[in-house]
């Protein structure tokens, strides 16, 4: 990317490089409005917004270091102690750092993308957001390729834990098929989150309002999920709420495809399809009041 | 373009009323009148941000309340604020818009390239736009919107808050540009001096409404020889103008200030 500049002569400030006549004025042919030509300007808008937070993060890397900071910690600290003690019972009886590492994984990834929505508040608040609104660009396009941005970014920050796990001893699958669905799995489990932060972000239409609230519903859906501790030893007024979290079904999925314990990857799949497609619906219906 | 009894408004507050307006092919236009006349609600209508309660937009004979996409693809916008994404290159962001605009892949690298260095930007373009100044980031804003190569080109206060080098600066990119390219312009301001010097026609908003459209030169002319756009100004609406600008100055400086903490 950067070595195009030196295709380009210089151009000093004073006197400009100037296209041809009527360079500008070729305007491009409209696209079709079929089915087909929609759903790729969906899949297309996904990638373009998918390609900028690469290239965020590419510019500036200390989130991805400071945010693996508090995982490592779940792992080396809270995960040692655990397995030592063998408070918690573990499927096929694997060590209890292995159950865990899932379930950090799916925390660090819904760290990420339970706060997502600031980043479009402050994309209101620069004027950014009714820019990218000026485009031909459908709302839920617009949002969908934004869950999908959360879902990248959140995949770079679980390649930190997965290495993190493997170093401190937990046998991860070595078929590449299966991080490949972890992969996918993460992709949709920061979809739905983050759909759920830019709808709280259309409602409280204020970045510290949202950070409260963000910070009040993290540790919940935490503890309420499978993530630290299997469901059949909650009491059930948690397991109720549990299996009413999508993080359950992300955690199950992760562990089934991770570390190869029992999973209903069928269900899992199908409840955070259906949570995504439910969270891009309700943000996408809510946008309209940030770029007011 | 051609809008016809355009109404908005916001609670009880009517902020447009009733206004017509037709912009010709290929000219500048420019809407005028101080801070909180209409000109940006007018502006959100005519690119589909907003939905008019009642009347029409229409843009090369697209209605925009109908097929919003389609009158979008003809539109290139640069909002009022200073808005680029300051955690991307200057090259990214207009990278970013030919992406949004379906600007096919095997003309995207030529149109980029080109768009940043019709607005000077050739040199600066892989730098952070961070540590781009206000006016460069309103060429940049620029550059975003040539990228689709628009048919309407909608500025509004393409130079406020930028200092009054960098406002020469803006202009003469503009004007550059309108020779170069068969675009039609509008734009919003309330510099009379600017919209005197580079607009076509005009027309005067206040309060909502429309009070009178034409060229610089009649509009001044039917109030005597020695009348500036001012006196004209003061002619339809009532002498408010200078209470408004004031206010509109602060204003300006306090966005201006707003932006620099944002943008670092």
């Amino acid at each position: 990317m950067t070595s195009a500049a030196q295709g380009v002569p210089p151009a000093a400030s004073a006197e400009p490089v100037l296209a041809g006549p009527g360079h500008f004025s070729t305007a491009l042919v409209p696209p079709a409005d079929t089915p087909l030509a929609v759903a790729r300007r969906l899949v297309s808008r996904i990638v373009t917004l998918c390609w900028v937070e690469l290239r965020k993060i590419r510019h500036d890397r200390t989130e991805l270091y400071t945010r693996a900071i508090q995982p490592a910690l779940w792992l080396l600290i809270y995960g040692e102690v655990f397995t030592k003690i063998h408070a918690i019972p573990t499927p096929g009886h694997i060590p209890y750092l292995a159950y865990l590492a899932p379930g950090i994984l799916a925390q660090s990834a819904l760290f990420i993308a339970i706060f997502y929505g600031i980043q479009i508040i402050w994309e209101r608040d620069a004027g950014v957001l009714t820019k990218l609104m000026v485009t031909p660009t459908p709302r839920a396009a617009l949002i969908s390729g934004k869950a999908f941005a959360a879902g990248v970014r959140s995949v770079v920050q679980a390649t930190v834990v997965v290495v993190l796990s493997a170093i401190l001893g937990v046998s991860l699958t070595t078929n590449p098929l299966n991080f490949v669905g972890a992969a996918a799995v993460v992709v949709l489990g920061s979809a739905f989150f983050s759909c759920l932060s830019m709808s709280i972000a259309g409602l409280a239409l204020s970045r510290d309002r949202l950070m409260g609230i963000g910070q009040a519903i993290t540790m919940p859906l935490f503890f309420s999920s499978s993530a630290l501790y299997p469901e059949k030893i909650m009491p059930g007024w948690l397991q109720a709420i549990s299996k009413c979290n999508p993080l359950s079904y992300e955690v199950d999925a992760l562990r089934g495809l991770l570390i190869g314990t029992p999973a209903h990857l069928g269900l899992d799949m199908t409840v955070l399809v259906l949570a995504t497609v439910a969270g891009v619906t309700a943000s996408a219906a809510l946008l309209p009041r940030l770029a007011r | 373009m051609v809008c016809s009894a355009l109404t908005y408004s916001f609670g009880a507050h009517t902020a447009v009323d009733h206004v017509d307006l037709r912009i010709e092919h290929g000219e500048t236009f420019g809407l005028l009148g101080p801070n909180g006349a209409g000109k940006t609600t007018t502006i959100r209508m005519l690119t589909t941000l907003l939905r008019p309660l009642a009347g029409s937009v229409s843009v090369f004979g697209v209605n925009a309340a109908e097929r919003p996409m389609r009158v979008r693809r003809m539109i290139g916008y640069v909002p009022q604020m200073l808005s680029a994404d300051a955690t991307l290159t200057g090259r990214e962001n207009v990278q970013l818009f030919a992406r949004l605009f379906d600007v096919p892949r095997s003309l995207r690298h030529e149109r980029v390239e080109s768009a940043l260095a019709a607005m000077g930007l050739a040199e600066p373009a892989s730098r952070l736009v961070k540590t781009y100044s206000g006016g460069m980031i309103r060429r940049l804003e620029l550059a975003q919107a040539l990228v689709n190569s628009p048919s309407l080109l909608v500025l509004d206060e393409p130079t406020v808050g930028l200092d009054p080098i960098a406002r020469t600066d803006v202009w003469e990119f503009i004007a550059r540009l309108r020779e170069t390219a068969d675009m039609t312009v509008l734009m919003t301001t309330h510099y009379m001096d600017e919209a005197d010097t580079y607009c076509d026609r005009i027309a005067l908003m206040h309060s909502g409404s429309i009070r009178a459209t034409g060229t610089p030169g009649v509009l001044k002319a039917m109030l005597g020889q020695s009348a500036t756009l001012d006196d004209v100004f003061r002619h339809y609406t009532g002498g408010t103008l200078d209470d408004d600008d004031e206010k509109g100055g602060i204003r300006d400086v306090r966005r201006a200030r707003r932006t620099a903490r944002r943008l670092g």
